[in-house]
């Protein structure tokens, strides 16, 4: 797939701010700068826009600081949408805006039948024909079952072990169907097996490169987008025949995100084999 | 002992989805056993296909309820449910001050009750409680054995209660990231007293109070002025100690001894072994700690500063007892509930220098709540997260240099 068909939703980061503490990155003590937010966003969508992609917008809703982290909306599969239930109460009002969204742009909308947590793509990644899904810290893994009767596909499920790395694309990355990066050690034996018996092509990004949000990366085509200071993992990228592209997102790893948190792809990631066979 | 029969000791939980190809099935069957229990799988059907899910239908067995329902509550979060997942069961307490027998016994974890097929999630978190039903259905609380009332509500079996694990905040890595240390003596103090004062400031930001729980080796290694100045900074808004700790202090504001032992030049004054009866007399003659701060009678020290800055404080009284100071609550069961009320927004601990009264504060306090134990002795720290309160990093040290140490990092060379 080439980049000109990316569609990503992003979220203005008019009311982006640390206004409550939900996972180890987040202080109120270091609030963020919200002209340098601004600036760091429009420069990643700038970057988005060079490569292609059509940014779309959903409205960003005052008290909902965390709506800028569109990833967690939900799920995109075909013209579906299977629709995020927040663990945390800080997040959960930010569903309904995100379904109006939906709704008004074609997509159905599906809910999991139970209340049990689901955090959408940011613990739900597509690799090839199987949905890999992080458990734990935001969702739960009773919601991936009722997921894989949406999806009709393998969901595997994989324990989050480190509370830095709450969220699946935190630290997992599918770069294309059998290609993806991955931190090990946010993984515990068994999700790391599970990992290495599943994909294909599978990279270790270093520790240094994980903590700056490295693997939380948006990928368009051969193009993979990611937080700046992670030059091991662009060099690592590089070999493989990707294009990389660092982009200041300091005020954003404040509350735990990166690119991919700060972007949903509509039209299907790269890596999820169907949105080849849709094409 | 209870003669009463002891529930059995087996559970049937299901599991379901890519449990094969997701090595879940392994997992949760490795768990079982690596935490003494044991596991028969009863019923289970693999997917035909690779997209097809599974489910496995698992007994557990464990040797007593206690062993069983830890290994439940580990298997949860990795999509273990119960198969008889129903509502809780509820008995009314028909005798005041006890539960029905087989209640519920509660963790300091956050917990869930289901009723009317809905989670209610149990306020006052407590370990060692039980939990009752609100009327309205609608809420649910942790209730210490003596506070049953006739008529309660009271869950009992462990049916429709599921156990949480703490959600990870802020506390849980980055600044309290040492927590997850292990008690040791030979650490370095330096950056675990940043971290420390750091969770200090963090909680004063958040608007939530420093709880300190402290002995009389406060007074006796002559660090009572370093609470003094914690005190005067704002970094104590609530006080738990015992008779010890005030009359200590007392003594030294008044003498200038603690246990009769000058606290300038270390050596023990003449007749100094009466000098914390006299202070108690003192107090006991002014009729409080409050009003002898009010009549002059004391003018510095500790509980001085607590009553000159605000500082909700409660003394609870042990059988050894000198006096005690009017102030002492004598009657236990009533001075942890008084305890209880004032946990209320309580965001970080600080248990200096006593077994008795962290213990006591350790079962009390939520596991949200993070808890610093310092003591010179290894044993009081260990006993601490042995009983239950996992949340707490221990400081073996000295506790004059510690809070010396403190005190520099929250309000540098400088007296307040």
């Amino acid at each position: 797939m080439t980049g000109r068909q990316a569609r990503l939703l992003m979220c203005p980061p008019d009311h982006y701010g640390i206004e409550y503490e939900i996972n180890p990155w987040m202080s109120r003590a270091c609030e963020s700068h919200h002209g340098k937010a601004t600036i760091q966003w429009l420069q990643l969508r700038q970057i988005f826009e060079q490569l292609g992609a059509t940014i779309e917008l959903v409205d960003p809703v005052p008290g909902l600081p965390d709506m800028v982290f569109t990833a967690n909306a939900g799920l995109v599969f075909h013209d579906r949408i299977v629709s995020s239930r927040f663990r945390h109460v800080e997040r959960q009002g930010e569903s309904a805006h995100f379904e109006s969204w939906f709704t008004a742009h074609g997509f159905n909308v599906a809910s999991l039948a139970t209340p049990a947590p689901f955090e959408g793509a940011g613990d739900a990644l597509f690799c090839g024909d199987i949905l890999f899904a992080g458990y734990l810290h935001r969702s739960d893994i009773r919601a991936h079952t009722k997921l894989a009767h949406i999806v009709g596909c393998q969901v595997l499920g994989l324990e989050l072990v480190d509370p830095r790395f709450y969220h699946l694309d935190t630290c997992f990355c599918p770069l294309a169907p059998g290609v993806a990066l991955y931190f090990p050690e946010a993984f515990d034996d068994y999700g790391r097996r599970v990992l290495q018996a599943h994909i294909r092509t599978l990279i270790e990004v270093a520790e240094e490169d994980a903590v700056r949000f490295g693997c939380n990366a948006v990928v368009i085509g051969s193009d993979v987008v990611f937080n700046a200071g992670c030059d091991h993992l662009a060099e690592q990228l590089s070999v493989l025949g990707f294009r990389a592209h660092q982009a200041d997102l300091s005020e954003f790893l404040k509350a735990g995100g990166a690119a991919k948190c700060l972007t949903l792809r509509l039209d299907g990631e790269e890596a999820a084999i169907w949105k080849s066979l849709a094409a | 002992m209870n003669q009463s029969p002891s529930p059995p000791c087996r559970e049937r939980v299901r599991l379901e989805g890519h449990i094969i190809d997701a090595l879940i099935l392994p997992k949760v069957l490795d768990l079982i056993l690596s935490d003494g229990g044991r596991y028969e799988i009863l019923d289970i059907e693999i997917g035909r296909s690779r997209h097809d899910p599974s489910w496995a239908e698992i007994e557990v067995r464990a040797d007593n309820p206690t062993t069983l329902e830890s290994i439940l509550h580990k298997l949860g979060p990795h999509g273990a449910t119960s198969v008889e997942a129903e509502d809780a069961d509820c008995q009314v307490a028909d005798i005041e001050g006890t539960f029905p027998e087989g209640f519920a016994s509660t963790t300091n974890l956050p917990t869930q009750v289901r009723v009317d097929g809905s989670w209610i999630l149990v306020d006052d978190q407590e370990m060692d409680c039980g939990i009752v039903i609100g009327a309205d259905h609608k809420s649910a609380r942790c209730v210490p054995m003596h506070r049953v009332a006739l008529g309660d509500l009271v869950v009992v079996g462990r049916k429709g209660v599921r156990v949480l694990p703490q959600s990870p905040r802020k506390s849980d890595a980055g600044t309290f990231q040492f927590m997850t240390s292990e008690v040791s003596s030979e650490k370095p103090k330096g950056v675990t007293v940043r971290d420390i004062a750091e969770e200090f400031r963090q909680t004063r930001e958040r608007g939530e109070k420093i709880l300190l729980v402290g002995g009389p080796a406060i007074v006796h290694t002559g660090a009572g002025e370093h609470i003094c100045r914690l005190i005067r900074g704002g970094f104590v808004q609530v006080l738990f100690a015992g008779n010890a700790l005030a009359t200590h202090d007392i003594e030294q504001a008044l003498m200038g001894t603690s246990l009769g032992v000058d606290l300038e030049r270390g050596y023990p004054m003449h007749e100094g072994h009466e000098h914390h009866l006299r202070a108690i007399n003192t107090i006991r003659r002014a009729g409080g700690i409050r009003p002898a701060v009010k009549q002059g009678v004391i003018r510095s020290g500790i509980m001085y500063e607590c009553v000159q800055h605000g500082v909700e404080y409660l003394l609870a009284g042990s059988i050894r007892d000198d006096g005690p100071l009017p102030d002492v609550m004598t009657n236990c069961v009533e001075a942890v509930d008084r305890m209880r009320a004032m946990r209320v927004g309580v965001g970080f601990c600080l248990m200096i220098a006593t077994t008795l009264h962290s213990i006591a504060t350790g079962n009390i306090l939520p596991a949200s709540i993070p808890i610093a134990c310092v003591d010179i002795n290894p044993a009081t720290v260990t006993k601490l997260a042995d009983r239950g309160t996992a949340q707490s990093v221990g400081i073996v040290t000295d506790v004059e240099p510690f809070l010396r140490a403190l005190i520099f990092e929250l309000l540098g060379a400088e007296t307040p």
